[in-house]
C-alpha cells in the first residue's frame, strides 16, 4: 500500500508542471493559436518565480511574478501572430529559444552577482510551497497523504484547470472563444471582438504556463537554481493537450499519468527486472508519439483540435 | 433600410500593400535586423553593460585570432548543414522540428563504425561513416513522414518527440553497450581512434567542405531538378500535385529522407570532426537554431550560408562576453530570439500596411 501511495504522490509531484503547461496551451489552442513556445514561457516563469522568491521571500509574489513572466512571453507571441500575422510555428519556436535563453541568462547573472557558488531560496519559502498539510483531513490514511498534504501548486493547478473548464464550457465568453477557435470569420461576423479575445486568452494561457515553470525551479529543483529546470516538460505539455483532447479536466488525469511515467524508474524493483534509466526517460516521449499516431488514426470529430488552429485570422483576406 | 449609413471606420486598419521592389524589401529586412540590434543593445544596457563594448567584444571575440576564426567556422558547420536539411522540409511546408534528433541519429550511426570498425582504411571508413550518418538521419526523418503520409499525424509534435527519444538513445548507449571501460565510472563513450577522425583542411575539420557542397546541392536540387519542382507544387496544394500526376505522399517521404539525411551528415561531421566522440551534446540545440537560420534566410541556401556564419559569430563572440563582462553566453540565444522577433514582425510590413482613419465617410448599403 505504501508503495502505491508513494508512487502516486511522486506522480503528482512530477505531473503538476505538465498540468499548468497543458491548461495554458489549451487556452492558446482554443483561441486558434498553436503556441509552440510553452517551453519558453515556462522557462521565463521559472526564472521570474525563482528571482521573486529569492529577493522577496514571499511565495505569493513568486507565483504572481511567474505568471507575469509567462504572460509577457505570450504577449510577444500574441503581438506577432495576432497583429502581425507571423507564422505560428516559427514564432512559437523562437519564443522557446528566447525564453530559455533569457531564463538561463538571468539565472547565471544572478549567480555571478551573488558571489556564491549556488543560489538557494530561503528555506521558509520552499517549506511554504512544498507541502501544506490540511489539518484533520491529512490524517486520513492513504487518501490524506495523496489528497490533503500536497504543495499549494497542486491545489492551485487543479483549481485553475477546473476554472478553465467551467470558463470554456459554461460561460458565454468561453463559447465565444471556442467559436473563434473553430471559425474566426464566423465569430467576427457575430460581432465578437476576435483580436481582443485572442490576446486575452493567449496571454492568460501563457501566464498559467509561467506558474508551471515556477514549480520546476522552486519545488522540482529543491529551491536551488539550476539552468534548464523545465527540461522539455513544456514540449510534453504541448503533446499532452492532444492526449487530453483539449479538455482541462482530462488534462488533470493526463498529467498524472505522464507524471507517473517519468518517476516510474524509481519504483520498479531493481531485483525483478533491470531496465536502463534511459529507456524509462524515453517513455513519456514514446507514449506521446504513440498518442499522436493513435489520435490521428481515430480522427474523432468531437475531440479534435480547434479547426482554425495554426492559421492566423486576417479579416481582409476573406 | 436603403438609406446610406454612416459606418464608423476603425481608427487603424490593415491594408494590403502594393508589391514592394526587391530593394525596398531588402531595406526593410536589414532595417528590422538593425532595430533588433538596438533592442538587444537596450537589453544589454539595462543589465548595466555598455552595449557598444559588448557588441565590439562579440565581433572581436569571433575574429581576434586565427584560432578564434577557426572556432567560429567550427560552430558554423553543423548549423549550416542542418539549416540546409531543414530547408528541404520547410519548402514542402513539412514542419520538421526534428533536426535535433536527426543530427543525433546520424551521429550514432556514424559512431558505430568509428568505434567498432576503426581498422578499416581511412578513406573507406570516412565514406562509410558519411553514408551511415546520412542513413541514420534519413531514417529518423522518414518515420514522421511515414505517419504523416499514412494517417495525417501532426509532424511538428511527432518530430519533436523523436528528438528526445534520440537523445535518450545516446544516453542508453553511453550508460550501457557503448560505455567507455577506461573512463573509471565516468559516463562517457570512448574517444574515436585517430583513423576515424575527419582530416583538417585550413585548420578546420573538413566538414566545411561537405557543408559547402551540400549548400550547392540543395540550391540545385530545389531550383533545377524535377524533384525540386515537385516540392514546390506539393507545398502549395496536394490536390494540384495529384492532378498533375504526382504522388504527394511519395514526394513527402523522399524529401523527408533527404532532409533528415542532410541533418544526419551534420551529426556525423560534428561527432567525428569536432567532438571526436559521441557526446550527448552532439546536437546541443543546433537543430532548433537551424530553424531560425533557415527562416531568416528565407530558405535560400546561400542566404543560409551567410546567416549561419553570422549566428556562429554571435555564439562564438558571446562566449567571450562571459570572460570579459561576466555575462552568460546564453546572451546569444536572447539576441537570436530578439532578431527573429523583429524580422517576423517585419515580414508583416512587407505585405501589409497600417492605414490610419482620415474621416468617417458615407458608405452606401
Amino acid at each position: 500500500m505504501d508503495f502505491w501511495v508513494n508512487l502516486i504522490s511522486a506522480a503528482i509531484l512530477a505531473g503538476i508542471p505538465l498540468l499548468y503547461g497543458t491548461v495554458g496551451e489549451i487556452l492558446n489552442e482554443k483561441a486558434g493559436h498553436l503556441n509552440l513556445g510553452v517551453e519558453g514561457m515556462m522557462a521565463m516563469g521559472a526564472c521570474a518565480g525563482f528571482m521573486a522568491g529569492f529577493y522577496t521571500n514571499n511565495a505569493i509574489v513568486a507565483i504572481i511574478a511567474a505568471f507575469l513572466a509567462g504572460a509577457l512571453g505570450a504577449a510577444i507571441y500574441a503581438l506577432l501572430t495576432v497583429t502581425f500575422k507571423a507564422d505560428q510555428n516559427v514564432t512559437g519556436l523562437t519564443l522557446t529559444i528566447f525564453g530559455l535563453g533569457l531564463s538561463n541568462f538571468f539565472g547565471e547573472y544572478m549567480l555571478t552577482n551573488s558571489g556564491s557558488s549556488s543560489l538557494k531560496l530561503p528555506t521558509e519559502i520552499t517549506a511554504e510551497l512544498n507541502s501544506v498539510s490540511i489539518p484533520v483531513l491529512s490524517d486520513i490514511p492513504v487518501v490524506g497523504k495523496i489528497l490533503f498534504s500536497q504543495s499549494p501548486f497542486v491545489y492551485l493547478g487543479v483549481l485553475i484547470a477546473v476554472l478553465v473548464f467551467i470558463y470554456l464550457r459554461h460561460t458565454k465568453m468561453g463559447l465565444n472563444l471556442r467559436t473563434i477557435g473553430e471559425n474566426p470569420a464566423a465569430a467576427d461576423a457575430l460581432g465578437i471582438n476576435v483580436t481582443a479575445m485572442k490576446y486575452i486568452n493567449v496571454i492568460i494561457g501563457g501566464g498559467i504556463c509561467g506558474i508551471g515553470g515556477a514549480y520546476c525551479s522552486i519545488i522540482y529543483c529543491g529551491g536551488v537554481w539550476m539552468a534548464n529546470s523545465v527540461n522539455g516538460l513544456g514540449w510534453i505539455a504541448v503533446a499532452l493537450v492532444i492526449f487530453a483532447s483539449w479538455s482541462p479536466l482530462r488534462a488533470i488525469g493526463g498529467s498524472l499519468v505522464f507524471g507517473a511515467f517519468s518517476v516510474l524508474k524509481y519504483y520498479v524493483p531493481k531485483d525483478v527486472i533491470t531496465i536502463p534509466n534511459a529507456i524509462f526517460d524515453m517513455l513519456p516521449f514514446l507514449i506521446t508519439a504513440l498518442v499522436l499516431v493513435i489520435s490521428s488514426i481515430r480522427q474523432s470529430k468531437e475531440n479534435a483540435q480547434p479547426a482554425s488552429c495554426g492559421t492566423n485570422y486576417f479579416r481582409e483576406d476573406r | 433600410m436603403t438609406a446610406a449609413k454612416k459606418i464608423k471606420e476603425p481608427l487603424i486598419r490593415i491594408a494590403k500593400r502594393t508589391e514592394l521592389t526587391k530593394r525596398q524589401t531588402m531595406l526593410l529586412r536589414f532595417g528590422s535586423v538593425a532595430l533588433a540590434l538596438v533592442a538587444g543593445g537596450l537589453f544589454i544596457l539595462a543589465i548595466g553593460t555598455n552595449p557598444f563594448e559588448a557588441y565590439a567584444t562579440i565581433i572581436s571575440g569571433a575574429f581576434r585570432s586565427a584560432m578564434a576564426v577557426q572556432g567560429t567556422v567550427k560552430i558554423c558547420i553543423p548549423l549550416l548543414i542542418s539549416a540546409l536539411g531543414i530547408t528541404l522540409a520547410f519548402k514542402m511546408k513539412f514542419w520538421n522540428i526534428g533536426a535535433e534528433g536527426q543530427i543525433i541519429m546520424g551521429a550514432i550511426f556514424a559512431s558505430y563504425f568509428a568505434l567498432f570498425h576503426s581498422d578499416l582504411p581511412h578513406w573507406l571508413l570516412l565514406l562509410i561513416m558519411f553514408l551511415a550518418g546520412s542513413i541514420g538521419g534519413g531514417l529518423w526523418g522518414l518515420i514522421p513522414a511515414f505517419f504523416k503520409a499514412k494517417f495525417g499525424t501532426n509532424e511538428t509534435l511527432f518530430t519533436l518527440m523523436l528528438n528526445y527519444i534520440a537523445l535518450d538513445i545516446i544516453i542508453f548507449l553511453r550508460d550501457g553497450p557503448w560505455a567507455d571501460p577506461e573512463s573509471g565510472g565516468f559516463p562517457k563513450i570512448a574517444r574515436f581512434d585517430k583513423n576515424a577522425q575527419l582530416d583538417q583542411v585550413f585548420g578546420v575539420h573538413s566538414g566545411w567542405i561537405a557543408a559547402v557542397i551540400i549548400a550547392v546541392f540543395v540550391f540545385v536540387y530545389l531550383k533545377f531538378t524535377k524533384s525540386g519542382y515537385e516540392i514546390s507544387v506539393v507545398s502549395e496544394s496536394h490536390a494540384t500535385a495529384r492532378y498533375a500526376g504526382m504522388n504527394p505522399k511519395k514526394i513527402m517521404l523522399k524529401t523527408m529522407f533527404i532532409s533528415g539525411a542532410i541533418c544526419g551528415i551534420g551529426g556525423m561531421v560534428q561527432a567525428t570532426g569536432s567532438d571526436m566522440t559521441l557526446a550527448t551534446s552532439v546536437a546541443g540545440g543546433v537543430g532548433f537554431t537551424a530553424i531560425i537560420v533557415a527562416w531568416l534566410a528565407k530558405l535560400n541556401p546561400f542566404g543560409i550560408m551567410v546567416v549561419s556564419f553570422l549566428f556562429a559569430v554571435l555564439e562564438k563572440g558571446s562566449s567571450v562576453l562571459q570572460s570579459s563582462f561576466g555575462l552568460s553566453s546564453y546572451c546569444s540565444d536572447v539576441l537570436q530570439g530578439i532578431i527573429l522577433f523583429f524580422v517576423l514582425a517585419c515580414e508583416f510590413f512587407i505585405r501589409y500596411k497600417f492605414v490610419v482613419r482620415k474621416n468617417s465617410k458615407e458608405v452606401a448599403e
